[in-house]
């Protein structure tokens, strides 16, 4: 079934006020990819202050801890909502997966540990590599939108492929961060909103 | 409940268990290995770490869906005669105290010199930093991995 078509499906059983009751935790997530692909498609006009504005709410999400903990500054990953550095101090390793006995999928299982404050789960869950560390901590929004729109620094991606990456299982998995986690500051929809509107006016970075 | 499929310590094992069971306990109390330790139970004291597919895993927060399929190797399965390198360090150097935590040690010090034969202190406490010892014997644990790290590893079954 084509996906303008289900999306349109989601939006008249919402209106009958079955949908919220029957989704899971995951199948919300992916009725929120939903939105956010669909605002992928929408045309946005090249302008500096359009995608400075959105950038803003970018920074906010990047900067939360559920992002930032995994693009840290150093190579051990940071931890909770005070972003302390992770207890063990595990390392990035050279693929960011981790080294010897401290990979990152020794601990962290393919989904969520049930208990508070266990082992947030995902099946590609890893730091950037060392070879391009994408570092979020203590970059200044101009430091950081520079960053991300420059495949030197981005993971070799284009536009395209950054616009993508909003809906990338491993961002997807910071509302779904476990128990015991804050969510980011705004939704999942919201933010591939504002990603996608930073991207489509030109991905400007705000001044310095 | 579920048929889970897997080798453990280089057996074909059929366990008829909830997918959701931690594979500690499915080492434990189904296979009946009991070297495997249970610490802390959230993946933070690494008393129950156990090779699955050669990685060092807490088997404590492993489903045992994870396994399906998979070879897994307990501290029983390390080596045939209990004479892997770090086995034989381990009981030359006499590093535990309690013992509680040191199969867990084992396996992850295995890991360790298997991926970096001769580590030094630091690539040490690096790879051994999740693996926790009330009675404080890491400077014993250093220093067998250093000694295993001299010895001949072509020993070892399963790992």
């Amino acid at each position: 079934m084509p996906f303008k078509t289900i999306y349109l499906l989601a939006i008249l059983l919402s209106a009958m006020g079955i949908l919220a009751t029957t989704f899971t935790t995951n199948a919300t997530l992916r009725s929120t990819t939903s939105a956010a692909e669909s605002a992928t498609d929408a045309p946005v006009k090249k302008d500096s202050a359009t995608s400075v504005k959105a950038f803003a709410n970018v920074y906010k999400v990047l900067m939360s801890p559920r992002c930032m903990n995994c693009h840290p500054a150093g190579d051990v990953p940071l931890q909770g909502d005070d972003s302390h550095l992770h207890t063990m101090a595990p390392r990035r390793g050279t693929d960011g997966k981790g080294l010897y006995a401290m990979k990152c999928s020794n601990c962290h299982q393919p989904t969520n540990t049930p208990g508070l404050h266990t082992p947030p789960g995902n099946p590609n869950w890893h730091l950037p590599p060392a070879a391009m560390k994408m570092v979020f901590e203590g970059r200044t929004p101009h430091q950081l939108a520079k960053q991300l729109a420059d495949p030197k620094q981005n993971g070799g991606k284009n536009m395209e492929q950054l616009l993508e990456h909003a809906n990338d299982e491993l961002v997807l998995a910071g509302w779904n961060p476990g128990e015991g986690r804050t969510l980011p500051p705004m939704s999942h929809a919201e933010f591939a909103k504002a990603w996608t509107t930073w991207i489509k006016a030109g991905a400007y970075a705000p001044k310095p | 409940m579920a048929i889970i499929k897997c080798n453990i310590n280089g057996r074909e094992q059929s366990l008829d268990v909830d997918p959701q069971m931690p594979l500690l306990w499915a080492i434990r109390d189904v296979v009946g290995l009991k070297g495997t330790k249970y610490g802390c139970g959230v993946a933070q004291c690494g008393a129950c770490t156990v090779h699955l597919n050669g990685e060092a895993v807490r088997s404590c927060v492993t489903k045992v869906s994870r396994i399906s399929g998979q070879k897994v190797v307990t501290i029983e399965g390390l080596s045939a005669n209990n004479d892997h390198p770090v086995q034989r360090a381990w009981q030359e150097i006499d590093v535990p105290q309690c013992g509680y935590c040191h199969s867990g040690q084992i396996m992850s010090a295995a890991v360790l010199l298997r991926e970096n034969p001769n580590p030094t202190d630091e690539d040490i406490d690096t790879a051994m930093a999740g693996n926790i010892c009330r009675c404080g014997t890491y400077l014993r644990i250093r220093k067998a991995i250093h000694l295993a790290a001299g010895m001949d590893r072509k020993v070892g079954r399963n790992e």
